[in-house]
């Protein structure tokens, strides 16, 4: 089962790497967002240290749900899909290999933005170690329940428009947790850092479990 | 059944509750008659979480054993959610103004509630534009139990991250003489079978226009033979 999750990563890493289609334009849309966040709140007049992990998410989530958009829409061109669910193996790997792959994706895009951030927004770097494993743990969570909701909103009409509106809601203790933890990680206090790491992983274990279990449901047939 | 009786029963129910909530029980202490709307606030915020239970445990069902009866009691439950819900936000919206001064406070019961509405309007959605009967069925399903899942974590990281500021109107206890209780347990039930009966409406409604959709096709096909 595993080597099926992980034959489907590195199809998509080839594909990636082939095509360039995601990972390029989530890339310059992050980075895009930070520039537009320098405009609107002035890192020249202002100190946007106390926003920056805000600031910092919201470009990485929504850039993001970009990226986690195509996942499954590349899928269903010439029934892709199809060759997935009849290929052996259990169908819930299928999930597993999407989720891993896009985790990949997403996160070598947060480390090479992460510091451009801090760069654009005038704010000093801190945070090291802990804010690698916020970024990982964070990652897993937003990329986990992005995976499975692009699945289910790649079966509608309007999935590009539909795939933010289902994500978000869910994702608000994603948010809350790698807001809190980065603004912990920065500021030095690795305990509240460590604190909400914990949310996340917790938040982390029912987002990759439960898709996981139903994802051998939905793609029957 | 349900059908038949369920208006008798609500109709001397209904005027029972709101007799008692609006004569019986005395006006509150501090907040005078401004505590009533509470009554049914929390008999609406009770329904939308019965509501939406009622999803989750169909969609399981649905998953499960691929039942259309559960596909469809889902949807019409998750209707009645987001109505209740909405109810639930705008009345809770008015008794804060009234009591706090304010519309809106980012406490974890009330902001729960608010993404609850999001992630069933966001259902709703999705079957509204979902591909082909069977496939958006087992889609919605799959929304059905993780949109579900996800209140409790929702609720716990939001009365974490509130921890953070402490408030200083926080939520204030209503002590409840025995009469109030009478009333709010009154108009609970009141609701409660008010969602029954709706819900065995809309269910019977869904269930003839499906029964016409396939009449309809079967005309269609008849002409073209």
């Amino acid at each position: 089962m595993l080597a099926k999750s992980m034959a489907i990563v590195w199809k998509d890493v080839v594909v990636e790497f082939r095509a360039k289609e995601i990972l390029a334009a989530v890339l310059i849309f992050a980075a895009l967002v930070a520039l537009i966040f320098g405009f609107a709140f002035d890192p020249v007049e202002h100190d946007l240290t106390g926003i920056f992990p805000g600031l910092m998410w919201v470009a990485y989530f929504f850039a993001g749900t970009l990226g986690l958009n195509r996942s499954f829409i590349t899928e269903k061109q010439n029934d892709a899909l199809q060759g997935l669910v009849l290929a052996p193996g259990d169908r819930s790997a299928i999930f597993l290999g999407k989720f891993l792959a896009n985790w990949l994706f997403m996160t070598l895009v947060e480390l090479i933005l992460t510091p451009v951030f801090f760069a654009l927004l005038n704010v000093s770097f801190k945070g090291g170690l802990l804010l690698a494993a916020v970024l990982a743990l964070a990652t897993v969570g937003f990329t986990a329940a992005g995976t499975f909701l692009s699945g289910l909103a790649a079966n509608t009409r309007a999935s590009e428009v539909l795939l933010p509106i289902l994500l978000f809601p869910l994702l608000v203790p994603v948010v809350i947790g790698a807001v809190r933890a980065t603004a912990g990680a920065m500021a030095g206090d690795a305990a509240t850092a460590v604190a909400w790491l914990r949310a996340l992983a917790a938040y982390d274990a029912v987002f990759v479990v439960v898709p996981f279990l139903v994802f051998e449901y939905l793609l029957e047939g | 059944m349900v059908r038949r009786i369920f208006p008798w029963l609500l109709l001397p129910m209904g005027i029972t509750s709101l007799y008692l909530a609006f004569v019986v029980a005395p006006p509150e202490a501090t907040m005078a008659d401004r505590q009533r709307i509470m009554y049914f606030h929390v008999a609406s915020a009770w329904n939308a979480y019965l509501s939406f239970l009622v999803v989750f445990v169909a969609s399981i069902a649905y998953l499960r054993t691929g039942a259309r009866r559960w596909d469809r009691t889902a949807f019409c439950s998750a209707e009645l959610g987001v109505f209740f819900t909405s109810i639930a936000l705008v009345s809770g919206m008015v008794w804060g103004r009234s009591v706090w001064g304010k519309w809106w406070v980012w406490e974890p019961r009330l902001t729960t509630t608010l993404l609850l509405w999001f992630i069933y309007v966001g259902y709703l959605l999705l079957r509204a534009t979902g591909e082909g009967d069977e496939r958006r069925a087992r889609m919605a399903a799959g929304l059905g139990v993780i949109g579900f899942v996800d209140v409790p974590i929702v609720h716990m990281s939001v009365k974490w991250w509130n921890s953070y500021h402490p408030y200083v109107i926080g939520l204030t206890k209503v002590d409840m003489v025995p009469m109030m209780v009478v009333a709010l347990v009154a108009a609970v039930l009141t609701f409660t079978v008010f969602y029954v009966y709706m819900l065995d409406l809309r269910l019977h409604m869904e269930h003839l226009r499906e029964r016409t959709q396939i009449l309809k096709e079967n005309l269609l096909q008849g002409g073209m033979r």
